[in-house]
């Protein structure tokens, strides 16, 4: 489904991605974990396409077709889904009105018609209460004054609503609390299927009790250095990164 | 022989065609003196100094066109807010037409300056607040000294008028250039309710000027909502000048919607008599190419517990250019006042420019006051964020934009023209979303 090949990249004459090499299927959800400044957060911008960096060898392909020339917005067509680690606030827009523009421009690009008023409204009330979201909420602006959990929580009801085949959450976890987490995790496994995959970038272990992961890699100076199953998770929440950081070096 | 010299000649033929043994014209007559005196005001002059009028006065315009070119209904429909019940006043070159229009004398008189002007029914209102509230320059003196026609709007007290009122000025394009001159006088009674939308349209590509004056007395306890939609063509130039008294409890909301042009400026004046009063001006500026628009405000806070609130958001692209000028001015008996004011701008091209100049002048020390400019670009992140939801590039900066305007939108009260100008908007940005909420 998607298909890493020796990615490098870079921003302002920085060399961050040194050659990744990743495989994801469908039904899949890999981890990607690592310490800070690894390149986990830019390894997903790569993917959702930041025009800021630049991709200078290697490539991205989505179901064998690579993505490298394609806007953001052809990218999220394709399918894929970016849930930001700092999502963006954007006063004067509401969350239905942006959700509702996004669902629409996808169906244009890909030759639909508009999603009619009735099942949209039909949606935004099924997906808003699989992640406990108050119907209020949807009229605010985009994550303006939103608390950290409201913005996460935000990003996985907008995948929610978009149904992308590839979901990459950056660091989702991040600013949540116990009972934030759980229903963000909920929402997650129930969007979950053998159609799609899931990448979770993260630094702690805590998320992958909650979504168990198929796979898990620890990324290190902008490569990925070792790869394994859930027990890999756990072996670093107890020794931390530096025995990995040894172990590259040696 | 220039544009000043040829209107200043023309004061006689004017005579002709007016009583000159009137209240009124012994006004016109002192103003015509000064604006002979004064003249067409310069970059010279603080108030005008981003704001060159040398080449919109250049063109032959002809001051008294011939009579008016009858319009279909059809021609000019899409330009009224027709799906609403409302009045109608519209004037084709500066004529009344009679056909197009809806006004009335029942209760209220909602009808035109021509028609009360010389009555001596009315001559004691006019004697009260004809030129009263303008500020006297060169050139609301101008149109001070052509003044005939316009809008009439006397609303008496305990009203609420349920029907807005749309003044709306048409150039059919009869004349190779155009010069008009509205003078429109509205004076709303104690503790009554009153919606104007005005609106000046070019139907040709034929140049237009227009030096428009509007005088409101808003009385106690009174609520006046003005809209002012500028979206002309670019042979179209505006000199709006809209001076407002207000009295004791009232409230006057103004918006300023200026999305094309060729030289709009805006002269705004509030001027606060009582106590418990608020006064609201709003604006969006949205302009291309080489267009210009100019908003010059000043509230003068004359008396305490009064408020005023200012909030103009300007989008620039190409080499259009934008200036805001806005004072606020407390004298020393206006204590506890609030006065805010905001000017927000994005820039989206590199040749685009904004001036913005506020300016507070307060000689009371217990008030509060404050007021905050911005120029800025189109939040990169934001774009990308929306991006990554497959929002097309063109249509994300059109939803960044709208949200960055929202706040202005809240406030219009009709949904029909919020409706409309949030199409003018989508329009102009070139998009085809639905902003319906």
């Amino acid at each position: 489904m998607l298909s890493i090949k020796n990615l490098h990249a870079k921003i302002d004459d920085k060399n961050i991605l040194n050659g990744i090499n990743l495989e994801v299927k469908a039904g899949e959800v890999h981890a990607i974990m690592g310490p800070n400044g690894s390149g986990k957060s830019t390894l997903a911008s790569v993917i959702a396409g930041k025009e800021e960096y630049e991709v200078t060898d290697g490539d991205i392909y989505i179901n064998g077709e690579s993505i490298e020339e394609l806007s953001a917005e052809e990218r999220a067509h394709k399918g894929i889904f970016l849930s930001f680690q700092y999502p963006v606030e954007i006063p004067g827009v509401s969350v239905t009105n942006f959700i509702k523009t996004a669902i629409n421009e996808t169906r244009k690009a890909k030759g639909e018609k508009e999603m009619p008023a009735k099942e949209m409204l039909k949606l935004l009330k099924d997906k808003s209460s699989l992640l406990e979201i108050d119907r209020k909420f949807l009229s605010r602006s985009i994550n303006d004054g939103f608390s950290g959990g409201e913005k996460k929580r935000n990003e996985i009801f907008q995948m929610a609503m978009l149904e992308p085949s590839i979901a990459i959450l950056d660091e989702t976890d991040s600013g949540l609390d116990i009972d934030a987490l759980r229903i963000v995790a909920n929402g997650v496994n129930k969007l979950k299927s053998s159609k799609n995959a899931v990448i979770l970038i993260t630094h702690y272990q805590r998320l992958l009790d909650y979504i168990i992961p198929d796979y898990v890699h620890v990324l290190h100076n902008g490569k990925i250095v070792k790869s394994g199953t859930k027990e890999l998770a756990i072996e670093l929440e107890e020794k931390g990164y530096d025995w990995i950081k040894e172990e590259v070096k040696n | 022989m220039d544009l000043k010299e040829k209107l200043v000649s023309s004061f006689i033929a004017f005579e002709n065609q007016v009583d000159i043994d009137s209240y009124v014209h012994d006004i016109r007559t002192e103003a015509i003196k000064s604006f002979e005196d004064s003249g067409f005001p310069t970059k010279k002059n603080e108030a005008w100094k981003y704001t060159s009028l040398k080449q919109v006065l250049e063109p032959d315009y002809s001051i008294f066109p011939r009579q008016n070119k009858a319009l279909e209904y059809a021609k000019i429909e899409k330009y009224l807010i027709d799906d609403i019940d409302s009045y109608k006043i519209i004037f084709v070159d500066g004529k009344y037409s009679s056909h197009l229009s809806e006004t009335t004398h029942e209760g209220m008189d909602i009808c035109l300056m021509s028609s009360v002007l010389n009555k001596p029914k009315y001559a004691s209102v006019i004697e009260n607040y004809f030129n009263k509230a303008v500020k006297k320059d060169g050139i609301s003196d101008l149109n001070t000294a052509f003044s005939k026609e316009g809008a009439f709007i006397h609303i008496p007290k305990n009203k609420y008028v349920e029907k807005p009122i749309q003044i709306i000025h048409f150039s059919s394009g009869n004349e190779s250039s155009l010069m008009l001159q509205p003078r429109n006088l509205i004076i709303v009674d104690e503790n009554s309710q009153l919606q104007i939308i005005e609106r000046h349209q070019n139907l040709s590509e034929n140049e237009v000027l227009t030096n428009s004056v509007t005088e409101i007395f808003v009385n106690p306890k009174s609520i006046v909502d003005y809209y002012k939609i500028q979206n002309d063509n670019k042979q179209a130039s505006l000199i709006d000048t809209t001076s407002i008294v207000q009295e004791r409890s009232s409230v006057c909301t103004l918006h300023t919607f200026s999305f094309g042009g060729k030289l709009t400026r805006n002269n705004l004046t509030f001027s606060q008599n009582g106590e418990h009063i608020e006064s609201i001006m709003k604006g969006i500026t949205i302009i291309e190419d080489k267009q210009h628009v100019d908003h010059n405000t000043l509230v003068h806070h004359i008396k305490p517990n009064c408020e005023s609130h200012q909030d103009y958001k300007g989008i620039f692209d190409d080499k259009s250019t934008g200036v805001f000028n806005g004072t606020v001015v407390v004298e020393k008996e206006a204590q506890k006042t609030n006065a805010f004011q905001a000017n927000n701008n994005v820039l989206l091209s590199d040749k685009a420019s904004i001036n913005t100049k506020p300016q507070l002048e307060i000689f009371a020390d217990d008030v509060k006051c404050s007021h905050g400019c911005t120029i800025g670009q189109l939040d990169k992140n934001a774009l990308f964020y929306l991006k990554s939801r497959g929002i097309p590039e063109k249509e994300a900066k059109a939803l960044l934009m709208y949200g960055f305007a929202n706040n202005v939108m809240q406030s219009v009260k009709i949904p029909e023209l919020k409706k409309r100008i949030t199409n003018i908007i989508a329009n102009k940005l070139g998009v085809k979303i639905g902003f319906n909420l």
